[in-house]
């Protein structure tokens, strides 16, 4: 097959050819731009942060674009033996957390530590999107299309409250809800759902959840009840941001961060210590460089023809976007405290490497829809 | 619209994702206009609010207090200055309750603090108004003060600042004339809203010219910013305003006098007031036993506190402006103007044969043999009673008193302080108004002598000697501002001031009661009159059986003993007033007399001054300070046989404020006012000194 893109770039190897440049590019600037926030961070210093940061993400940015030449069938089908894999993993840390007495939500396994929640937000989205390429369309509106996808979201957001904690079970939910609306389950069950959701809303609030999490929400209703304590991350989070103006204070020159008066200034309030030196202009050409990679995610849907493949996307496209709105609403006091990593800016290889997967199965799927398509 | 039973293919399948995808990144753009409306919100919209809370984030604001002006003497040697001090405070409100104990003890650890402070510490900080500092601990060592910055991030509420303290280099000597300085009260603090008032080491005139000069002396604050972090870490200080210091104040006293005097008065209680007649320029202004004002600038304890109010000798009066005597004897110059004046020639003669019988009394001569025949001088010289009661019974006291008023006596003057009591100059028209009763020829006798209604001060004394001395209506002044204005001459006759400046030569060059006053510098002589002034009856059985020698009564029964004198004769240059509490002229080197001719001295050859006083000062228990410390003592242990080791924690628990100090001395007052009164011979007391 002949492609227009590869014509004019005929000295270019064709596997690199086929490559979604532009998105590549997005990526590398935001991932570039995390490692001068990450240097300020720490106060001028590669280390403990950009250093790090830095070899992963180049190392998991090859390892995405490497996964882009894997194809469509092969995902599909080690979507459910992944997932089966990542439940056993998710029991592992809850077992080996009773042991070692309380909240672990990691594994360590030699080199790395790794956190199977963070996993599985994208392949709870492969999973449902495997169920729905199975069930056959006529079959959409029965009550067989609802409850295996409802199981499979279930048991890991499950195990991940119990670890606990929230952001990553209400995304997991979230990203397997998502595919199941866009599969075509009937509209009327979502509504329910939402008016369900609104009535166990409160009964979850009081029985369910943590009391440190029940205070987060508390505080997110007014933050400024407790500006020393929980309230203390929101407030401290909206001074850097709202002290930085337009063009922010300039590189290096945060005093929010640099004088601890923001709290994890490189993980979740990552975006905080951004804005307060780069500003507005910093912080809107961070959402337009995320929504348009989001934007990118959402086409490769539309113009996905499988339907495993149309689903993972759009559903990709959602686990990202959930990433970066419940954190900048978080950390712009629009949403409780739920402790989301912003993807490529916050500090912390796990949450790297999902969204690097994200795009790296994006790539794949884009790959495939351009073979098929020929422009 | 949708049946259940509806057949769905993949065409529909397909065109409902399109349409419910399209939907999803719909809304997710949505979002993304919300996050960015929300950024744009607060980086533009609450920008300045938000800029305004990271600063005060970053920047953490201290007043500075400013340093107090100096008072200086007429040679510009300080009376008051500043020295460094490190000190420690207590801000309540940033001490968390539950934390209390474990600064405390961390701050006893690292300062080695007594007990007692300690528990004096958690008293303050019960009774303190959150806001106001309480103090730790002051003119600390450098070692022990870095040990507390040091330690900073684990004593919360923990103020350690280095600035500046008062200090009084003559102590004691000066304490009624400066007063003190101490820590801004509560009240004040919520009547000004002024946060220097709150600010640790800072401090406000309590009493005297501190209190009286306080604008003046203050200054401006300054205000030092620090840049810190969350933990409250130290990064850098950013500018720093400095404090703009408090002007100095220029006293027309002259320190060494000053200092001579209250050392000269040595135990006695009393007060001595020397003036430039050429000026009316107060050089010493004393009133002894006094507080030490460096120690009440610190803060006292009530132990202290206790210890100088239950003192008879009454150190927390400032006799010089408070204090109302009987002027006793030294009012016969006075008189003598005055019958002068009323047209008594020097040379008419009374012959004082030792009483005088008014109605059915009799008024008796301190001689009891009686002096024979008298002129004027001789009258003055020998302190003739019957002398001035026979002239004032055929004159009348309302002939005497224009000119006593006229001398300054029952005049208020012009001083910057807060309080000072004017005595009384009585007349026939004073009496009637405040007693509604006729003037009596017994009045005229007794306010002929100094006693009965008269009340003076003993600043009024000194500037009726000035004015004798001078000629001129000499206004005291104790700022120094510029040239004293030229006094106009009093209305008297100059003739008759130079006859009376003779009969006060004579008091203590020519026989006169006044011998040991005579000064030991040739070519220079001074002109002095001395008084006793009665504070108590003397009953006529006790007088036919021989008046109590005043060694034999206890103290507070003796007689005043006042002295007014000026000096040289032949060219007035200075007059002092000395007023000894119950002195009762019992021991010559620390009588009347001694002082006067002693405190001239120092002004003409301080050398010679300083040596006498040298030689005696050992056999009154050594100087000031030294016998200060002696009755602390003493004090002490007495305090603790009888009331044992409950004391120390009673004492912590004072009031280190000015309020109970000034009650002390209104207390005082109105003891020695109704000692005053005890003093008439003729009725009891009814009578009331007026005061301001």
């Amino acid at each position: 097959m002949t492609r227009g893109s590869s014509a004019n770039l005929g000295f270019v190897p064709e596997p690199l050819a086929q490559l979604p440049w532009k998105v590549i590019l997005l990526v590398l600037a935001i991932g570039c731009f995390d490692l001068l926030v990450l240097y300020s961070a720490a106060g001028g210093h590669i280390r403990p942060w950009a250093l790090s940061q830095g070899v992963r993400f180049f190392v998991l940015l090859g390892g995405a674009m490497a996964l882009s030449r894997v194809r469509e069938s092969t995902w599909s089908s080690i979507s459910l033996p992944v997932y089966g894999v990542i439940i056993l993993m998710l029991l592992g840390v809850e077992i080996l957390g009773k042991v070692a007495g309380g909240g672990q939500r990691w594994l360590e396994l030699g080199i790395i530590r790794l956190q199977p929640s963070e996993l599985m937000k994208p392949f709870i989205v492969l999973a449902c999107a495997r169920f729905y390429e199975m069930l056959p369309p006529a079959e959409i509106r029965k009550f067989g299309a609802i409850w295996p996808p409802l199981v499979l979201i279930g048991i890991p957001a499950a195990l991940v409250m119990l670890q606990p904690d929230l952001g990553t079970a209400l995304m997991i939910t979230a990203g397997g809800v998502t595919v199941m609306f866009l599969a075509g389950i009937p509209l009327r069950l979502f509504i329910g759902g939402g008016l369900a959701g609104a009535i166990l809303a409160p009964i979850a609030f009081n029985f369910v959840l943590h009391d440190y999490q029940r205070n987060r929400i508390l505080i997110f209703m007014d933050p400024e009840s407790d500006p020393l304590g929980t309230g203390y991350h929101i407030s401290q989070s909206k001074i850097a941001i709202g002290s930085g103006g337009i063009f922010g204070k300039g590189f290096l020159n945060g005093t929010q961060s640099h004088l601890d008066y923001l709290p994890e200034g490189h993980t979740d309030f990552a975006l905080a210590t951004m804005m307060e030196e780069w500003g507005l202009v910093g912080g809107v050409l961070l959402v337009i460089a995320w929504f348009t990679i989001i934007w990118w995610a959402v086409n490769v849907a539309l113009k996905s023809e499988g339907r495993f493949a149309r689903l993972t996307a759009a559903g990709l496209a959602t686990t990202l976007f959930f990433y970066v709105s419940i954190n900048m609403a978080m950390v712009m006091g629009m949403a409780p405290v739920v402790g989301v990593p912003l993807p490529l800016i916050s500090f912390g290889g796990s949450s790297q490497l999902t969204v690097l997967l994200c795009i790296g199965i994006l790539m794949s799927l884009d790959r495939q829809n351009r073979q098929q398509t020929r422009w | 619209m949708n049946r259940p039973t509806r057949l769905v293919n993949e065409v529909q399948q397909s065109y409902s994702f399109s349409r419910r995808a399209l939907v999803l990144g719909a809304a997710q753009g949505a979002v993304a206009v919300a996050l960015a409306s929300r950024m744009t919100w607060l980086a533009v919209i609450e920008n300045q609010r938000y800029q305004l809370l990271a600063e005060s984030n970053r920047v953490n604001l201290t007043m500075i207090p400013p340093r107090r002006g100096w008072i200086i003497d007429r040679y510009g040697h300080p009376i008051a200055n500043n020295r460094t001090d490190f000190r420690v405070d207590i801000i309540p409100d940033r001490l968390p309750k539950e934390q209390t104990d474990q600064v405390l003890k961390l701050l006893q650890q690292l300062l080695s603090l007594p007990p007692e402070q300690i528990a004096r510490i958690q008293t303050d900080l019960k009774r303190a108004a959150g806001f106001q500092p309480v103090q730790v601990a002051e003119n600390l060592d450098w070692d022990r003060f870095a040990a507390i910055q040091v330690r900073l991030p684990e004593l919360p509420g923990v103020a350690p600042t280095r600035g500046y303290s008062r200090s009084y280099p003559a102590g004691p000597a000066v304490a009624h004339l400066t007063g003190y300085v101490g820590a801004a009260s509560a009240e004040q603090y919520k009547q000004t809203k002024n946060p220097l008032f709150i600010t640790p080491g800072f401090k406000i005139g309590k009493d005297g010219l501190e209190k009286a000069l306080e604008e003046k002396l203050r200054g401006s604050p300054g205000a030092k910013r620090v840049e810190v972090t969350a933990h409250g870490k130290l990064v850098r200080e950013l500018a720093t305003r400095q404090d703009v210091p408090g002007h100095n104040q220029r006293l027309t006293i002259d320190a060494g006098l000053q200092e001579y005097a209250a050392r000269r008065l040595g135990t006695n209680s009393g007060s001595a007031v020397v003036i430039d007649v050429t000026s009316g320029d107060l050089l010493a202004f004393v009133s002894m036993p006094a507080y030490d004002p460096n120690s009440f600038s610190d803060g006292i304890s009530h132990l202290e506190w206790k210890m100088l109010s239950d003192n008879d000798h009454v150190p927390l009066m400032n006799k010089v402006l408070q204090g109302l005597y009987p002027p006793g004897s030294t009012v016969k110059p006075m008189n003598g103007l005055a019958l002068l004046r009323a047209g008594v020639s020097p040379d008419d003669r009374i012959s004082c044969g030792g009483a005088l019988r008014v109605g059915n009394g009799i008024f008796h001569c301190h001689k009891r043999s009686g002096h024979g025949p008298l002129n004027l001088k001789q009258a003055i010289m020998a302190s003739c009673d019957i002398y001035f009661y026979e002239m004032v019974r055929r004159l009348g006291y309302d002939q005497v008193a224009p000119v006593a008023r006229t001398l300054g006596l029952g005049q208020k003057f012009d001083l910057p302080f807060s309080t000072q009591r004017y005595g009384t100059v009585p007349d026939s028209a004073w009496k009637l108004k405040k007693y509604k009763a006729e003037w009596t020829v017994a009045d005229s006798l007794n306010a002929s002598i100094g006693q009965g209604y008269v009340l003076a001060n003993p600043i009024q004394l000194a500037v009726m000697a000035s004015r004798i001395a001078s000629g001129r209506s000499l206004q005291p002044r104790v700022v120094m501002s510029g040239n004293a204005p030229i006094a106009n001459p009093l209305p008297l006759n100059p003739e008759h001031l130079a006859y009376i400046r003779d009969a006060m030569y004579g008091v203590v060059n020519q026989g006169g009661t006044g011998g040991r006053a005579r000064l030991n510098i040739p070519g220079v002589s001074l002109g002095a009159k001395t008084g006793t002034a009665q504070v108590r009856r003397i009953t006529m059985a006790e007088r036919a059986g021989g008046v109590r020698s005043n060694a034999s009564l206890p103290f507070k029964m003796r007689d005043h003993a006042l002295f007014i004198c000026f000096a040289p004769v032949e060219n007035p240059r200075y007059a002092a007033a000395i007023v000894l509490e119950h002195g009762g002229h019992t021991v010559t080197n620390l009588d009347t007399p001694g002082i006067g001719r002693d405190i001239i001295t120092y002004l003409l050859d301080r050398d010679r001054a300083l040596k006498s006083l040298a030689e005696v000062e050992p056999t009154w228990g050594g100087d000031i300070a030294t016998r200060m410390a002696a009755e602390t003592a003493a004090y002490k242990s007495q305090i603790s046989l009888v009331q044992g080791a409950q004391t120390e924690t009673n004492a912590t628990a004072a009031p280190t404020d000015a309020p109970a100090v000034e009650a002390a001395t209104d207390a005082a007052n109105s003891s020695a006012a109704a000692i005053a009164n005890t003093a008439q011979p003729a009725e009891e007391g009814s009578r009331e000194a007026t005061n301001d």
